[in-house]
């Protein structure tokens, strides 16, 4: 079994609060989510939809299908009726003018009304959609009791009740598993990721789809010890932090695209005076406003090229909830060792999708810090920031921890003291030192996902948040058709990790990029670093997600 | 603890610049307050007066222009411990760091702001700057700058700053002891200090500051607001210098417990994982 429900309606109406509802109450029943969310940037009107997958087995991916309709309004039946099954239904209130065979026209608002408040509406619509899949309402219940006061809640599930009335049950079907889930999307496992690593400052300017790490952060702050900072642009979140994490803190920010273009001057600053520094770059498509609130892959060469100069840098494409948490945290890990920014590059879909995981588990969650205060201790041996060694890695104290010690940190080229230089040899130096980190770095990569077949006809490369959707469009592919597909996604993307890549395209007769950008930017990174050519693409930058059916369709034209 | 605590650099000022007396003064400040070079952070930007840090042997931030202030404040906000000073020039603050200038007001973080403040640009070779007087000729300028110069004491005190004083380099006693005033004072200090620059301002030399500023003397209240405004738009044939404004206020740290109350951020323990796994919990 594998559902998929669309609720639609126009901003304001309170999609967002009854979908948490009804994917929390699938995932207390058992089942797996993959919620998506698709709203405009606006606060009131317009039209917002989220689409509340669920099924026993793991799902990765959302899907175009729909199996049911939740419309608050007339205007989401037309948008999205083409994507219904032919068995599938729509829920509405009767008042919606629209006719169709499988739409069943309810008095929610009126029931809504009865039951005391016509705010319980999305309740009601969901006490109904409960019962055509037959489903125990204690869930929702239980639910509703969690996420409002006691008044509010007994309201809810007395509308739960009366909408479970409305309609007989169209699916019969037997709960799964017992649910040791968590339900959670990309940012906020990113939050976590940044307090399990220890993070005790978190500077930034709201923007979306960033913000939302922001909010969480600022929700634990006094429970965490963080603090979190809104700065007065992206300038001065990236300084911050910046000045955060030299004084020995911790420290991040975040953004998506159009902030993060503010902060590039910046970036080279984290490079230059090898300060460690966490930076959460959440896509949108571009370019300038591009548009907010929507998702796209088309900011992976300005990430790993931006700021002028040359210096050291990691950057990380995250996957899915899962590994958001725990690349955050590795994230700071390896900004600390190698003492170098280290972008993690997520996009709205992932910020923003929730789906069902095992709890994080914390055992596998290490803080390094890699200070070096006890050689320094007894005042024998001199401190110099940017010393000079075999690894590039200089020592690093706390300013002011060791006294007679001066840590000095430069914007300008400068000596192993951070005295500023203009010396030719010096500036040499310094730079193959700093040049030198990354070396040491691409021996700690990790090599991409790999999905499907060992010796494909196809390969598919992506990168980030299309794992999801790249793994199962492969699975799809490999049962459904005669051909044998296979993919390889990157999650460390900067420096890019060759070895599997370079295994995996002589195997392959076919190798097919698959992207959320207008350019194939991966392919264009792969091309430069190790001469490998896609044979085609498959891109989509209209800032909807691409969902695994439209990978599996389009590899069936291309093939 | 003497003279000898903090070391003496070779600097790349021109001789005469208003910068070795503000060195000095900030020197004889830190050894007067019994500061160890070690507990003291000194941040800059861009320009010349941004290189202070490069001359002082306390922990020191040189930044990018315009950014000194957001590094300073968060690394007070991460160790209050240490005793952060920002030195930097008229263009690096009041120009491209302008937006920090404003909002680090409202943010009170205790840290100090020295603003070598000599009205024009000297690292660039001599472009006015955001202080720099109506008609003033340069480069860029030739027909004499068209935009008139912001007021930088009245701005901070109109903001909301807590301390704000004006002082000149050749002064070095009274600079001084306005400098020991605003490291100790708790939160943010502004002392916009006048300086010659002998390269490239031939207007506002040594001996035009000299003519016109005068010392606030015990008559000047400096808790008055009012009256502080009044006095901070001084400006022409009669200089003030002196504490124009002073308010005790409430700190960043002192709005945060965890900030207040515990030892440094820095040598905070991480959250136990017990309490992580409590917040991962929630959205089981």
């Amino acid at each position: 079994m594998d559902y998929n429900i669309l609720i639609g309606g126009a901003a304001g109406q309170g999609m967002e609060t009854i979908t948490s509802i009804i994917e929390k109450a699938l995932k207390r029943a058992g089942f797996e989510i993959f919620t998506i969310r698709d709203y405009m940037s606006r606060v009131r009107g317009g039209h917002n939809f989220t689409q509340i997958r669920f099924s026993e087995e793991k799902i990765t991916s959302h899907r175009d299908k729909l199996s049911g309709i939740i419309a608050f309004n007339a205007k989401t039946i037309s948008y999205h009726i083409k994507r219904l099954e032919n068995h599938g239904f729509i829920i509405s209130d009767e008042s919606v003018k629209f006719e169709d065979a499988r739409l069943k026209k309810l008095p929610l608002m009126e029931t809504a009304k009865e039951t005391g408040n016509v705010r319980v509406f999305g309740s009601v619509a969901a006490g109904a959609l409960f019962k055509l899949f037959n489903i125990d309402i204690s869930f929702l219940e239980e639910v509703l009791k969690e996420t409002f006061r006691e008044e509010i809640a007994s309201l809810n599930i007395e509308a739960v009740k009366r909408g479970y009335a409305l309609v007989d049950s169209l699916y019969s079907i037997s709960l799964p598993k017992k649910d040791e889930n968590i339900l959670i999307n990309g940012n906020d496992a990113i939050a976590l990721g940044i307090i399990a690593a220890g993070c005790k400052f978190y500077s930034a300017y709201p923007m979306t789809p960033s913000t939302s790490i922001m909010n969480y952060l600022a929700g634990k702050m006094h429970e965490a010890g963080i603090v979190v900072e809104q700065a007065e642009d992206e300038i001065a979140a990236i300084n911050m932090a910046i000045g955060a994490s030299y004084a020995g803190v911790r420290a991040m920010t975040g953004t998506s695209g159009g902030g993060f273009s503010l902060m590039v001057e910046a970036l080279g600053l984290a490079g230059m005076q090898e300060i460690p520094l966490v930076i959460a770059e959440i896509q949108r498509p571009g370019p300038a406003t591009g548009l907010p609130t929507r998702t796209e892959q088309s900011d992976l060469k300005f990430v790993i090229s931006a700021s002028h100069g040359e210096f050291p840098r990691m950057v990380i494409a995250l996957k899915n909830p899962e590994d958001s948490f725990y690349q955050t945290v590795r994230a700071f890990n390896i900004a600390d060792k190698y003492r170098i920014p280290v972008v993690i590059l997520g996009d709205q879909y992932l910020a923003d999708y929730t789906t069902t995981i095992k709890p994080f588990d914390l055992s596998k969650v290490e803080i390094k810090r890699y200070f070096n205060h006890k050689d320094y201790m007894d005042g024998k041996k001199e401190f110099k920031t940017y010393e000079i060694n075999k690894s590039g890695i200089s020592p690093r104290i706390i300013p002011g921890k060791i006294e007679g010690t001066r840590v000095l940190a430069d914007s300008d080229e400068h000596d192993e003291y951070g005295l500023i230089t203009e010396s030719a040899e010096v500036r040499k130096n310094m730079c193959e030192k700093r040049l030198r980190k990354m070396e040491l770095l691409k021996e700690e990569l990790i090599e991409p996902s790999f999905y499907g077949e060992d010796e494909p006809d196809v390969l598919l490369l992506g990168w980030g948040s299309l794992d999801g959707p790249m793994r199962e469009a492969v699975g799809l592919l490999n049962k459904n058709t005669g051909k044998k597909y296979a993919a390889l996604v990157f999650g460390d993307i900067w420096p890019l990790p060759v070895k599997m890549l370079n295994e995996m395209h002589k195997k392959a007769k076919t190798i097919i990029n698959v992207e959320q950008n207008a350019t194939g930017q991966l392919a264009s990174v792969i091309r430069a670093e190790t001469g490998i050519t896609c044979h085609r693409s498959i891109l989509k930058y209209d800032g909807r997600p691409i969902s695994r059916d439209e990978i599996y369709n389009k590899l069936m034209e291309v093939n | 603890m003497d003279k000898c605590t903090y070391k003496t650099f070779e600097t790349a000022w021109c001789p005469g610049c208003g910068d070795f007396n503000i060195l000095e003064a900030l020197k004889n400040a830190l050894i007067s307050l019994k500061k160890k070079p070690h507990e003291v952070l000194v941040v800059g930007g861009i320009g010349q007066a941004a290189k202070t840090a490069q001359y002082i042997n306390t922990n020191g931030f040189c930044g990018l222009h315009g950014r000194a202030i957001p590094p300073a404040a968060a690394a007070k906000i991460a160790n209050k411990n240490l005793t952060v000073i920002i030195n930097t020039g008229d263009g690096d603050t009041y120009g491209e760091g302008g937006n920090h200038f404003i909002h680090n007001i409202r943010r009170n973080v205790d840290i100090t702001h020295f603003v070598h403040n000599n009205q024009i640009y000297g690292l660039t070779k001599g472009q006015a700057s955001p202080t720099t007087d109506l008609g003033h000729r340069t480069a860029v300028q030739p027909e004499g700058s068209i935009n008139f110069p912001i007021n930088p004491v009245l701005t901070a005190i109109s903001l909301g700053a807590g301390f704000v004083a004006r002082a000149f380099s050749g002064e070095l006693e009274h600079l001084t002891s306005i400098m020991e005033e605003a490291i100790k004072y708790r939160g943010y200090a502004l002392v916009d200090i006048l300086q010659p620059c002998v390269s490239f301002n031939k207007i506002n030399t040594f001996s035009w500051y000299s003519k016109r500023v005068y010392k606030l003397d015990d008559s000047y209240d400096c808790t008055d607001k009012l009256k502080a405004m009044e006095k901070a738009m001084e400006w022409g044939d009669k200089i003030p210098i002196g504490i124009i404004f002073k308010k005790e206020m409430e700190t960043y740290h002192d709005k945060v417990d965890f900030l207040k109350n515990k030892e440094p951020l820095v040598y905070q323990e991480p959250v136990s994982k017990e309490k992580i796994n409590d917040m991962i919990r929630e959205f089981a």
